[in-house]
Parts: structure tokens; C-alpha cells; sequence
């Protein structure tokens, strides 16, 4: 078998993501690596409140103070809606990796229901929360 | 990834890595296995979460001690805390090779990315012992 020998002219790249139409699918799909980076940074805001917590009442007071104005509630509600978007998602790979939800109407369907029902939940983990304290 | 060649000689591969069969990333589909059981896991003990923070707010600091202590809050948080940060190691792992492509740059960021899920796992690990054993208030 002869070498292969590296042409020096550049390759023919594959159509990247800003050439297709973007598809329900396709969205779910890159949200649910976009989700899964700021929870992977929202880890940090979980250790600082543990943290503070058990460094006494002063440190906790302050966090606290944060997580509960404006923006800090903010912050948890987003936070909320990626985390139940997230989980969404990946029961959604469950399903696949199950093999079923690969027609065209399921595929769509799936992906809809990600985005819906992870404002559903978030709504209703809010409500509750507001109301049963 | 299988090798189905008749003639296995025509490889650099030897003997031993094929029967491993754990292909060029030395970890076959570990990942792939680990990143589903911590999914699996992270569901729960994330919804069980959201109702611990929940039920934390707005409590003044020797009632929230006392929340965080109870043996089942800390035991979920613990739960969450090891399936979470392992889960989270993997996907930024599987997003830093997808995407960053220089050798040095890589490294670091992988090296970064280890440090990074253990520091947040060690400190929320200590902080909830700490609390749940420490007597603080």
C-alpha cells in the first residue's frame, strides 16, 4: 500500500453550523451544551453558598443578602429554568438511547416539549416555592 | 471502535489494545456509560435539590444549620454533590475536545477543567460535613 502523502492545497471543510436552517432539533441540541456550561459554572455559586454557610453566620448573611435581592433571585431563576431545560434534555437522550422518539413528528415533538416543559416546571417550582414559605 | 480487518497484521494496533478494545482515547465508552449514570442520578437528587434551596430561603442562620444538618438533606447533598461534579467533568471534557483544537491550549484547559470539578466537589463535600457534624450554632 503506497503512503498516503498530505496534499498541500487547504481540505474542503464541512458546512458548519452557520450554513444549515436552523431546526427545533438542532436548537434543543446546542442549548443543551449552552445549559450545560452555566450550570457547569453555576457549581461555583452552589460551593460559595455551602461554603458560607459553614463558615458562620456573617459570611451566610452576605450570600444570603445576594441570593436574595433582585438580581440574585434573577440569577436563580434562570438558573432553575437551565437546570430543568438540562434535565429535560438528557431524559430526551434517554428516550433515544433507548431507541424510540426518532420519527420525524416525535424528533419535533421532543424538542418542544424540552423547551415547554422546562418553562412549565420552572414556573411551577417558582409558585410553589413563593407560595408554601 | 471495531476492527472487522481479515488481515490484522496491516496495523500499527498491537494484539493486547485490541482485545481491550478501548480505542484511541484509552477509556472505550466509559465515558459515554459514566455520563448516562450520573445523568441518571443527577434527575432526583437535583429535583430533591431545588426543594432543599427551596426550603432554605429566607431562614435565619441557626435554622438553616439546622435544615442543612438533618442526616437525609445532608445525605442528598452529598449525593448530588459526587454524581453532579463527576457528570459536569465529562461534558466539559467531551466540549473542550470538540472545540479547542490547539495542543497547549487543550491541555490546559482539560488540566483546568479537573481542577476545577474536584476544588467544587471538595469544597461543597467539606462545607456540608461541616455543617451536619460541626455543631456550629
Amino acid at each position: 500500500m503506497a503512503p498516503t502523502v498530505r496534499p498541500t492545497v487547504a481540505q474542503p471543510l464541512s458546512p458548519h453550523l452557520q450554513i444549515y436552517r436552523w431546526t427545533w432539533t438542532m436548537a434543543m441540541s446546542v442549548f443543551h451544551r449552552i445549559t450545560g456550561t452555566a450550570l457547569y459554572g453555576g457549581a461555583a455559586l452552589v460551593a460559595i453558598w455551602l461554603v458560607a454557610l459553614a463558615s458562620g453566620p456573617a459570611a451566610y448573611g452576605t450570600v444570603a443578602w445576594f441570593f436574595g435581592s433582585i438580581v440574585g433571585r434573577l440569577v436563580l431563576f434562570v438558573y432553575t429554568w437551565i437546570l430543568m431545560h438540562h434535565m429535560l434534555g438528557g431524559l430526551r437522550h434517554f428516550i433515544w438511547d433507548l431507541g424510540y422518539g426518532f420519527d420525524r413528528a416525535q424528533r419535533m415533538g421532543l424538542a418542544r416539549a424540552t423547551l415547554i416543559g422546562s418553562v412549565i416546571l420552572t414556573v411551577l417550582i417558582w409558585a410553589l416555592a413563593l407560595t408554601l414559605r | 471502535m471495531a476492527d472487522n480487518r481479515q488481515n490484522t497484521n496491516v496495523t500499527m494496533r498491537t494484539p493486547r489494545a485490541r482485545v481491550k478494545g478501548l480505542g484511541a482515547s484509552g477509556h472505550g465508552a466509559g465515558h459515554f456509560w459514566t455520563q448516562r449514570l450520573t445523568a441518571a442520578a443527577n434527575a432526583p437528587l437535583m429535583l430533591a435539590f431545588v426543594v432543599i434551596v427551596a426550603l432554605m430561603a429566607n431562614r435565619p442562620y441557626p435554622e438553616a444549620v439546622a435544615l442543612m444538618s438533618h442526616p437525609v438533606v445532608a445525605l442528598i447533598l452529598i449525593l448530588a454533590v459526587i454524581s453532579v461534579t463527576a457528570h459536569m467533568r465529562i461534558g466539559m471534557q467531551v466540549i473542550i475536545e470538540d472545540y479547542v483544537h490547539d495542543k497547549k491550549l487543550k491541555l490546559l484547559s482539560l488540566l483546568a477543567n479537573n481542577f476545577y470539578a474536584v476544588v467544587v466537589a471538595v469544597a461543597c463535600l467539606y462545607a456540608i460535613l461541616r455543617v451536619s457534624l460541626g455543631k456550629l450554632v
